[in-house]
């Protein structure tokens, strides 16, 4: 298994696509915490769904990791696409048969490709944080917001709860993203139908329909990188997201080995 | 000691109603170099695909190096084999390509830039694979199938895309690692490609297996043939006749009269058809290549 995660980095490592997940993951978090920060005395809100973040909350020990769990989502969608992306792409480059001519044991295939990609997906929610920790100290200097308690005990404790969160959450995008594309054996069927039901499907169903984020998979890993909310619990949320990937993924692993690798 | 490194019994594969291979039976001699020869959509790389593990077979069984082919785990470490052509990862450069597989599969990384410079891309590894030519991905695919350092080598078309010298270079390749003790196991449309490197065959038509054995024993089952061509298109058939009544099997084919038999009865040919009035244009005894005799036993047209 060891032999198929180095395999794995080599691809994941190369210049075009961690370069370009680094842009995306710097756009991403950049945004998030500028929009967090700049837009704090805007009636219009500066978080979530127009909900409005004041400069006392900000001030507090948990606000240095704020505009980090709300990037998670993005995040997560980023994981998504590369995730469902190197899963895929064996297929449509056919380069599947080598690696099954390489190494047999297609569960080991799978899942040392996911540990590799867990591996990128740590790399990613890591930079997300030096990125957004830098923002959000620059920017509160900007908008005359005292991060005093940012380097308290409860602080530096609230990070790693956030890191942690943030992390279980991106990973678990992820793992959406290889059940897609295990699926489909498309990236862009893969991706295409991730993000749309992600970012459209569950979106706006949970805005109009009530509770109904308590059952769609991206909502609850959303819920999972806040820590929980006030209407669906940390616990719930954890639980139940990864009940449903870990479902999805028992399925698609089923197939995966019994599939025929004809193209 | 193995005496097969090939060895297929009653194996088939079939998609829904139809039968992709159908109880194929053959064997592969430990050290031969065989070739693999079919149209297209014969069944070859279902086959290919069935001894790698990548396709479970609907009936029947095979081994590979002396392993149940259910069990590919036990043989492929042993095993180099390009499928269907070239696969690689375009953004990679050719050198990560193999160093991803290496990796995989346990091997030496420090043997990639040796198997570039065997391939004929040894200055080239540093770019990526979707600046290559076809020439290029077809060895770059077969350098990846050498990383194993293999006993049994399964190629699927390595010729495809090289240019008159690349496939003198592949030939000699094959011809050097039998000499160097391994099987090689070589599918190809190029009937001609075969008939001058492989010392056995296994021919195959939709999805059945019409031959099996030894190169010299399929071109010795072919009689040797004198093409006659008469000035006038006219004279044809009655050129067949004179053909006929010498007591020798003819066809028409391609404006000329295809007689089976010896390069002498081209004299006595000659000498008829002159004494009849047919003046010939062209009078030629042929040695049957296998690709004649590919096409007279599976019915296939040149």
């Amino acid at each position: 298994m060891i032999n198929v995660v180095r395999a794995e980095l080599v691809k994941l490592k190369r210049a075009s696509l961690s370069l370009s997940t680094l842009a995306a993951v710097l756009f991403i978090t950049g945004l998030s915490t500028s929009l967090l920060f700049l837009l704090v005395d805007s009636p219009e809100g500066n978080g979530r769904e127009g909900i409005r973040i004041s400069r006392e909350t900000l001030e507090l020990p948990t606000g240095l990791s704020l505009s980090f769990s709300n990037a998670a989502g993005l995040l997560g969608i980023v994981a998504l696409c590369i995730f469902a992306a190197q899963t895929a792409q064996e297929y449509t480059y056919g380069t599947l048969r080598n690696l099954l001519v390489r190494q047999p044991s297609r569960m080991k295939v799978l899942v040392g490709k996911l540990i590799a990609m867990k591996l990128f997906a740590l790399v990613v929610v890591v930079s997300a944080g030096l990125v957004t920790f830098a923002l959000s100290y620059l920017f509160a200097g900007v908008k005359d917001i005292s991060t005093q308690s940012w380097g308290s005990a409860d602080a530096r404790a609230n990070i790693v709860r956030t890191f942690i969160n943030v992390t279980v959450a991106t990973i678990g995008y992820g793992i959406f993203g290889m059940i897609l594309g295990l699926l489909f054996r498309s990236p862009i069927s893969a991706i295409s139908i991730g993000v749309i039901w992600n970012l459209i499907v569950e979106g706006l169903l949970s805005i109009f329909v009530e509770d109904l984020a308590k059952y769609f998979p991206g909502q609850l890993l959303s819920t999972v990188a806040l820590g929980g909310t006030e209407e669906i619990s940390y616990q719930y949320a954890l639980f139940t997201s990864y009940g449903f990937l870990a479902a999805g993924m028992i399925i698609v692993a089923i197939l995966f080995k019994r599939r025929d690798v004809s193209n | 000691m193995m005496n097969t490194a090939i060895d297929v019994r009653d194996l088939s594969k079939k998609y829904g109603d139809r039968m992709a291979v159908s109880h194929a039976n053959f064997s592969v001699p430990m050290g031969s170099i065989c070739g693999f020869v079919g149209p297209n959509g014969s069944g070859k790389t279902t086959t290919i695909r069935m001894l790698l593990g990548l396709i479970t077979p609907t009936t029947g069984d095979g081994h590979v190096l002396g392993e149940d082919i259910s069990e590919p785990e036990k043989y492929l470490p042993r095993v180099g084999a390009m499928i269907e052509g070239p696969a690689f990862y375009p953004a990679l450069t050719g050198t990560q390509n193999l160093v991803v597989l290496a990796k995989l599969g346990g091997f030496d990384v420090d043997s990639v830039q040796g198997l570039l410079e065997k391939v004929g891309l040894g200055d080239r590894g540093d770019s990526k694979y979707k600046t290559y030519s076809l020439g290029m991905k077809q060895r770059l695919g077969i350098a990846a199938a050498l990383l194993p350092n293999p006993k049994l080598l399964i190629l699927d078309e390595p010729t495809n895309g090289l240019d008159p010298a690349g496939i003198q270079e592949v030939r000699s390749l094959l011809r050097q690692l039998a000499n160097d003790g391994a099987t090689i196991f070589v599918s190809s449309h190029l009937l001609s490609e075969l008939e001058m490197i492989c010392d056995q065959l296994v021919m195959l038509r939709e999805g059945k297996v019409i031959f099996t054995g030894k190169t010299t024993e399929l071109l010795a089952a072919q009689q040797p043939m004198v093409i006659a061509r008469p000035e006038h298109l006219k004279d044809l058939t009655k050129l067949a006749e004179i053909a006929k009544s010498l007591g020798h099997q003819m066809s028409i084919l391609d404006d000329a009269v295809h007689v089976k038999g010896e390069k002498e009865f081209a004299a006595e040919l000659n000498k008829a058809a002159f004494a009849a009035g047919i003046t010939l244009a062209s009078l030629a005894p042929v040695q049957a290549s296998l690709e004649d005799t590919f096409f007279e036993m599976t019915g296939e047209q040149s």
